[in-house]
């Protein structure tokens, strides 16, 4: 039975140590083993056959970061619940009380952005109509 | 220095179970779809296609490792390495079983028991998007670029009714630490009905499991929400520009994440290495009956082949199978591997699940995807959450 910090976290590490080297293999093993012939379409980017056109660097939707921003937002909020819930059964309705006025006023945060339409993936924000 | 040599055992049996059983995992998907498709599947490459995961990795070792010249070349590289590492790493903390004794020592089925297992293994498999998008974006190629975006955009969005699902049974338990969720998921209701948080007083997590079980989908960019790798739409997603090996390393890492989400649904929601049955119900015999069960069916198909290979190889699965019942006659084997058994029958039913909604289900669409974790997983999990608290204060 571990009994120390380092004990049980000692297993871990040894877990990451095979996963890098895992992982390593599996990227470099097929460039020292299959052998390599380049040719000029070969390095083209795959587009089903027809010559790509521009760049793939382009501008993409604003909305990947708006869900970006949320999820950040939320996430937090998601994660306080954890220490919430370990020690749930000794404060109760304290705890029950205190959390509840803390995701109320996450939820006004939330409807706002719904009612904004920041949650609506098809339509334009609302701004722009 | 006992503990060194225990725990280079437990990771040395830990990570072969987990690699053949991503191996396998591909082959018996492929052999169940087929079969959900009327088709045969994979059936060339040694009896019943059985050595086929052997096959397609030698195949892919041997291809060659195409690096465009007009990818970034770390990030391209480091992409599916993030993708690997992070998935094998979450295997560490999860419990396959209960204290054992080796040899006179005493040791945990499970690599190390931490006190914040819950988070170390979120963390864990909340990193496998960086994996995702910066192959997307590295790649340099507009249907890499719209499939890494989009995995991330869903992988973020049902992050959030992931951990409030998860939240919910860690108010009936009060621990982060895996075994002790599992500890305390221990005994039956009534006398029969298995004290698992989907069940356990004073809120059954039902609602909890649905909403967690259809995050992990997500998560995992499953069908039905597998929108990043939509062949019809974007060839193949994040890894269109990645071919052999780097290609493997992206699969494996999906296989991986979905064998870790499938045990954590079994430990926080259907009780781990707990039976469903008392033990007075004789839930102790199931298990070699299941294996001598297949051993008979085995020796039967050998003595009527349907096929001229079948004559030798059946025969030897049978025995396969009678030895493995029969681990079970010896006390001391018995009571170690029935948790185990336990554990690995309910992990794989939940990967059974994975891939029979594959084999049934359509695509969404992706407006349809991000309404669907923001509009209703979000509330359904909230709603869930304050009921239970709620009622585990008043009793």
């Amino acid at each position: 039975m571990p009994e120390s910090y380092t004990e049980l976290y000692f297993p871990i590490l040894l877990q990451a140590g095979v996963a890098v080297v895992l992982a390593a293999a599996l990227v470099l093993l097929s460039y020292l083993i299959g052998k390599r012939v380049r040719n000029e379409v070969k390095d083209l980017p795959y587009e089903c056959g027809i010559t790509p056109t521009g760049s793939a660097r382009e501008r993409f939707s604003v909305r990947f970061y708006l869900v970006g921003m949320l999820f950040i937002l939320f996430d937090i909020e998601a994660i306080f619940l954890y220490p919430w819930a370990v020690i749930y059964r000794e404060l109760k309705l304290f705890a029950f009380v205190e959390m509840l006025i803390f995701i109320v006023l996450i939820l006004a945060g939330y409807f706002y952005i719904w009612k904004k339409g920041a949650l609506d993936w098809s339509q334009k924000p609302a701004n722009e109509r | 220095m006992e503990f060194i040599i225990i725990t280079l055992i437990k990771l040395g049996v830990v990570m072969a179970v987990f690699m053949t059983t991503l191996a396998y995992l591909q082959w018996v998907e492929r052999k169940v779809i087929a079969h959900i498709q009327l088709r045969m599947g994979p059936s060339r490459v040694g009896p019943h296609g059985l050595l086929q995961p052997l096959a397609d990795v030698l195949k892919l070792i041997t291809k060659e490792g195409v690096v465009p010249p007009h990818v970034n070349k770390l990030y391209y590289l480091l992409a599916p390495f993030v993708a690997v590492t992070f998935a094998l790493l979450a295997i560490s903390v999860i419990p396959f079983g209960d204290e054992v004794e080796i040899a006179g020592y005493r040791t945990w089925l499970q690599l190390t028991d931490i006190n914040v297992g819950v988070l170390f293994i979120l963390a864990a498999s909340s990193m496998g998007v960086y994996g995702i998008a910066l192959a997307g974006w590295a790649s340099n190629n507009k249907y890499s670029l719209l499939g890494g975006l989009r995995s991330s955009a869903q992988m973020i969005s049902y992050e959030l009714p992931f951990t409030l699902a998860v939240a919910s049974p860690l108010l009936l338990v009060n621990t982060l630490s895996l075994r002790e969720i599992v500890r305390a998921q221990e005994g039956f209701l009534f006398g029969f009905l298995p004290n698992w948080t989907i069940f356990q007083g004073p809120f059954p997590q039902i609602i909890a499991f649905v909403v967690f079980l259809i995050a992990v989908f997500a998560e995992t960019n499953r069908i039905p929400f597998d929108l990043p790798e939509a062949e019809t739409e974007l060839v193949a997603g994040f890894h269109t520009e990645y071919s052999s090996m780097k290609f493997a390393a992206f699969f494996m890492a999906e296989y991986a994440n979905m064998v870790t989400a499938a045990s954590l649904v079994t430990i926080l929601f259907l009780g781990g290495w707990h039976p469903p049955l008392p033990r007075e119900w004789g839930s102790d015999f199931i298990a070699p009956l299941i294996f001598l069960g297949g051993a008979a069916i085995c020796f039967y198909h050998g003595l009527n082949p349907a096929r001229r290979l079948d004559r030798y190889t059946l025969p030897v699965a049978g025995l396969v199978f009678a030895g493995i019942g029969g681990v079970f006659a010896f006390p001391a084997w018995k009571d170690a591997l029935l948790p185990v058994f336990w554990f690995c029958a309910k992990t794989g039913l939940i990967l059974f699940l994975f891939i029979w909604v594959r084999g049934t289900l359509p695509r969404f669409r992706f407006d349809q995807l991000m309404g669907f974790a923001w509009k209703f997983l979000f509330p359904v999990a909230m709603a869930n959450l304050l009921l239970t608290s709620l009622l585990v204060a008043l009793t």
